[in-house]
């Protein structure tokens, strides 16, 4: 692996907090270039979906392949970037916009029934009918008060998820 | 035993699946996506935090690529005062161990060579005195090779008799881990077959020994090899069996899921533990990132290679037993003496992708949940 640590100045730490909004301490910025190298075991500068496959904890996870779209090609900034929503010090707000990309999957910023109804898919795969899933979610989006042909934006997010006590952190290790 | 190509991920084929008992016992608490408490809202659905988290969880670290780190030792030679003292050191090593080593082995070939060609070729009449001979000429070569990286083994615990029906299973951190336990006693080792010159003596004096030969990537090779093993545990006058259960080199740090085919010959195990101490070499070699050449070479310009091996109990499968389980407390027994963390991953997910069956479980136990938080009203 190599000396890592040492290929990344403070200057360059500084730039990854400041580009992720000071998520993460800058000896966990250190650890997660680590680990990055480590992950980018061709030194191509990022990490491609093969190499995050190859992480058998990763690849069993049902939302991998949402993920890697958002993962595919970044380098370590943005890398830091899209794990910063998990720090401990991210907001309830920051938690909820990652969920909320992890849904509007053309990025458009609205969330369609059929957006839903795609993560749905990847949560149950096969154990429930296609019909199934029509059904409950169309439920659900009717008890909270929207329906079929909703767009549902951030504001609607924030509303549904805020009050839900979001759990959503990752502990970075740090040597 | 690993190959030396890294990197290429084929299909997972599904004779992964048998090797794998309730991974779910191990794998963190958020394997399931919700609790299922009152009736199904609208945020439950949309919540995909806990998966989320499991994902970035894996991301950040995970205990299966912990098993493949190589840790090198921490440097100390960054003052001023121990620079100098460690140029001597890669002095000492390079320009004098290094070719007295070398030496040392090219003399051991020689003699090796010298008295086992004639003996293969001479003796092939007188069965049991070749294989004695043989048995004894490759101990001999073992011992050479140890010799030349300084080996300082110490061996632990009563070597057990030679019986019939008797299997040895050890933690696997490199190939020398074969030589270290041959030169102690003749043991038939199932290796993955290599390219190279590792290949040509496989195929010429291991044969000798009675070594099997497998292929990783090849599916039907499985129950060849199975077929093999029984042939040989039955065998009277074979060398015992010494399998490597785990399937790859692991860092001596961690151990992985063991292969349950040692287990289910209805022979005796017995477990062998080996722990390298790193202060003198890493002697984990990570077939990712060097050939076994390079290994040695190495190994070879290191202060020494100093390691513990000690004999276990020898163990039964139990009558409540499933040889999975019985794998799984060897690898216990192994891994406490050693010192190794367990790990519940397959070694051979190195070479290629999880069977879909883990991600359906999870996906099946948000479903159920889902449906019956959809009938409480």
């Amino acid at each position: 692996m190599g000396n890592t640590s040492s290929m990344l100045t403070q200057y360059d730490i500084e730039e990854v907090q400041q580009h992720c909004n000071n998520a993460f301490s800058q000896q966990e910025i250190v650890s997660l270039y680590e680990r990055f190298c480590q992950l980018d075991r061709n030194g191509g500068g990022f990490v491609s979906g093969e190499e995050f496959l190859s992480v058998p904890e990763f690849a069993v996870n049902p939302l991998s392949q949402r993920l890697l779209r958002m993962l595919d090609g970044l380098n370590f900034k943005e890398f830091v970037a899209f794990l910063s929503a998990f720090s401990p010090r991210a907001t309830v707000q920051q938690k909820i916009e990652f969920i909320f990309k992890v849904y509007d999957s053309d990025g458009n910023g609205k969330v369609t029934f059929n957006d839903m109804l795609d993560v749905l898919h990847d949560l149950t795969g096969q154990f429930i009918s296609e019909q199934q899933r029509e059904q409950v979610l169309t439920k659900v989006l009717e008890e909270a008060g929207y329906n079929k042909e909703s767009l549902l934006v951030m504001s609607d997010f924030v509303k549904i998820l805020g009050s839900s006590g979001l759990k959503m952190e990752v502990e970075v290790p740090v040597d | 035993m690993s190959s030396g190509k890294g990197g290429e991920l084929i299909p997972s084929s599904s004779e992964l699946d048998l090797d794998r008992p309730n991974i779910e016992d191990y794998l963190p608490s958020g394997s399931s996506i919700h609790e299922p408490l009152g009736k199904l809202r609208l945020c439950d659905l949309l919540d995909i935090s806990p998966t989320l988290t499991e994902a970035a969880g894996a991301i950040v670290d995970d205990s299966f690529t912990r098993c493949f780190k190589s840790n090198p030792p921490e440097p100390w030679n960054w003052n001023v005062y121990l620079f100098p003292l460690w140029c001597c050191g890669v002095v000492i090593r390079y320009l004098i161990l290094f070719p007295v080593r070398v030496i040392v082995l090219t003399v051991g070939w020689i003699i090796f060579l010298s008295c086992f060609i004639p003996v293969h070729l001479l003796l092939k009449g007188h069965d049991k005195l070749q294989k004695n001979m043989e048995r004894a000429l490759v101990e001999l070569i073992c011992s050479f090779f140890v010799a030349s990286w300084t080996g300082v083994i110490n061996y632990h615990g009563p070597r057990p008799s030679m019986r019939p029906k008797q299997v040895f299973v050890a933690n696997h951190t490199s190939m020398i881990d074969f030589i270290i336990l041959e030169q102690m006693s003749s043991f038939a080792v199932i290796m993955q077959k290599h390219p190279g010159w590792v290949g040509l003596l496989q195929s010429t004096i291991l044969e000798s020994v009675g070594c099997i030969w497998f292929n990783r990537t090849e599916a039907k090779d499985r129950e060849t090899v199975t077929k093999k093993l029984r042939e040989h545990s039955q065998g009277v006058d074979n060398n015992p069996l010494l399998i490597f259960p785990e399937g790859t080199c692991v860092n001596n740090q961690y151990s992985v899921m063991f292969k349950k085919g040692a287990f289910e010959l209805g022979c005796t195990i017995c477990p062998i533990a080996i722990k390298y101490n790193k202060i003198f070499v890493d002697a984990f070699w990570n077939s990712r990132k060097q050939s076994f050449t390079m290994h040695l070479l190495q190994l070879m310009t290191s202060w020494a290679v100093v390691c513990d091996v000690w004999y276990l109990e020898p163990q039964n499968l139990r009558p409540d037993e499933t040889p999975i389980e019985f794998a799984e407390r060897v690898r216990d027994i192994i891994s406490v003496r050693a010192g190794l963390k367990k790990v519940p991953w397959d070694g051979y997910l190195k070479y290629s992708r999880p069977s879909p069956k883990h991600r359906e479980q999870k996906q099946q136990s948000f479903a159920e949940s889902v449906l019956r938080r959809l009938e409480e009203n």
